[in-house]
């Protein structure tokens, strides 16, 4: 099937679209955005994560078809030109990356968490990313990379 | 993953009859679990049928007080209604103890209710299982079951029912309104999924060609109702066992009790047994002790889950304590 949708602001069309195809898979092999990562393909990583209509979704779950018409922001769309979006900044500051795998997913959810609430409590971060596994850093520097992105945007 | 044909229905109508014609289809919702068991090809349709564009959205106040909430309604837009966050506090608390962010912005509510078990070996092609194959046999049985059922179980299959909001519902009294070709019902949510007596596979009341269009709550008996789950890590896991529980105290009795149990048994459990203990009881530690137990009385167990019973009722009577001590929960 032909899909159309929208990516980070530009309309996008991909051809020959297997149904049984993720929306992650289209992205990443079809559409060149290899930002969102393909962990466990199961919805419990979160490693997949991206905005689907203004709110983030695991890709991995979403059948290309769904997609259809809709507006998809993945981590490539954060940045504004060659500046990094607060979050993507206070990652690298933090330390709060290390093999990556788990970055982008954790990157728009965090953005996510701060358009909503601005100043959260370390609780409710805690809640917003318990979506989002990380098995090298021990979340504490990508805690503190949330309170540092809080504070600068 | 097997080939199936996709199709994009526009409207009830068009998917009603795309199923009532298609012998091996299935409705599409936020696909959270639906396409992570195809591509496990535990589930093999012909024919997708996504319904995620139908109207069902909406959440209504019904003239008795109660609420009518659509069936594509999406488990976040659930939890962040002000009128269920108000009248149905343990509505949306179960809502929100259950998967995570990015999961609750996609799954439905028609979904949630025929999301089918976690059982690991259900999941696993290899190993013997009743309901994913019929007669094969119960590999849970001897087995791994930390997160099987203790009530309502039967010598076929173990397995543990695994929504949060089911359980919260189940104890409201909420209705399904299910559409086909051939009408519109109502089913209790209570009735809707089925024990698994010697058929696992049968797991609801819905025949295949019928789509949940809406759940209905009528008006809550008090306000002052909580959900509490236990489970293996603060956050983002399914429940080992959880509570939904409304209760009504007037002169330090009992006037009102609404109890449910999760991740005990193959459907949401209502606790039918200890309300009974309950109504008309003083409001003590005790009668919360005793209706905990009667409930419990027909558990039975596996060594992996034993715990679950004694854990169960301690969380009954928890979360009971909760309710009758916490001013601002009403
Ligand atoms: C990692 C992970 C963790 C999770 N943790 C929890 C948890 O802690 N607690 C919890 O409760 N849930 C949990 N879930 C399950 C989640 O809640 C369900 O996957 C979700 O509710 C299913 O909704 P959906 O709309 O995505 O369903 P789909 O995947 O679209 O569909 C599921 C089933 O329902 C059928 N269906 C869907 N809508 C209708 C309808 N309107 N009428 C008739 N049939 C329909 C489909 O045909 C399919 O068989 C978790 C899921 C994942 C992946
Ligand atoms: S408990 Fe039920 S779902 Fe699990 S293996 Fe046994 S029959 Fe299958
Ligand atoms: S790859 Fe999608 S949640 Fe893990
Ligand atoms: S940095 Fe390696 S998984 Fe998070």
């Amino acid at each position: 099937m032909r899909l159309n949708v929208t990516v980070n602001g530009e309309r996008r069309q991909a051809d020959d679209v297997w149904e049984g195809e993720s929306l992650l898979y289209v992205l990443r092999e079809r559409l060149g955005l290899p930002g969102s990562k393909n962990a466990c393909e199961q919805g419990e990583c979160g490693s997949c994560t991206v905005y689907l209509d203004d709110v983030p979704a695991c890709s991995c779950l979403v059948a290309a078809g769904q997609a259809e018409g809709r507006e998809v922001r993945t981590v490539e769309g954060l940045a504004e030109g060659e500046a990094l979006d607060p979050v993507q900044q206070s990652f690298v500051d933090a330390g709060a990356v290390q093999c990556g795998f788990c970055t982008p997913g954790l990157v728009v959810a965090a953005h996510d968490l701060l358009d909503r609430v601005p100043d959260p409590s370390d609780e409710e971060i805690r809640e917003a990313l318990a979506g989002n596994l990380c098995r090298c850093t021990g979340y504490e520097k990508i805690l503190d990379a949330v309170r540092t992105a809080a504070g600068a945007r | 993953m097997r080939t199936f044909s996709y199709v994009r229905a526009p409207d009830v109508e068009t998917a009603l009859r795309t199923i009532a014609t298609e012998p091996n289809a299935k409705f599409l919702g936020g696909g959270t679990n639906l396409v992570d068991l195809m591509r496990e090809n535990i589930e093999r349709p012909d024919v997708v049928v996504d319904i995620s564009r139908l109207p069902l959205t909406g959440i209504d106040e019904l003239p008795g007080g109660g609420v009518r909430i659509g069936a594509l309604v999406r488990n976040s837009s659930l939890a962040a209604h002000p009128l269920v966050r108000t009248r149905y506090p343990v509505v949306s608390q179960a809502v929100l103890g259950g998967a995570s962010a990015q999961l609750r912005n996609m799954a439905t509510v028609g979904g949630n209710l025929l999301q089918r078990t976690r059982c690991l070996y259900f999941y696993d092609e290899a190993s013997a299982c009743n309901k994913r194959e019929p007669g094969s046999g119960c590999s849970a049985l001897g087995g791994f079951t930390r997160n099987h059922g203790v009530l309502g179980v039967s010598d076929h299959c173990i397995a543990a029912h695994p929504s949060d909001l089911c359980v919260a519902l189940a104890a409201l009294d909420a209705e399904v309104e299910v559409e086909s070709t051939r009408g519109t019902r109502r089913i209790p949510l209570t009735e809707f999924h089925h024990l698994p007596g010697s058929t696992p596979h049968v797991e609801t009341a819905l025949a295949p060609d019928e789509l949940v269009t809406s759940v209905e709550l009528p008006a809550p008996v008090t306000t002052r109702s909580r959900y509490r789950k236990v489970r293996d890590r603060a956050s983002y896991a399914f429940a080992l066992v959880s509570v939904a529980a409304a209760l009504e105290v007037r002169d330090d009795t009992v006037t009102a009790a609404r109890l449910a149990l999760g991740g005990v048994a193959p459907k949401p459990w209502r606790a039918t047994e200890a309300e009974r203990v309950l109504l008309g009881a003083p409001a003590t530690e005790e009668s919360f002790r005793s209706a905990a137990e009667a409930e419990l009385a027909s558990a039975t167990s596996q060594d992996g889950n034993d715990f679950k019973i004694e854990l169960a009722r301690r969380t009954i009577v928890a979360t009971l304590r909760d309710l009758l001590t916490d001013r601002s929960a009403a």
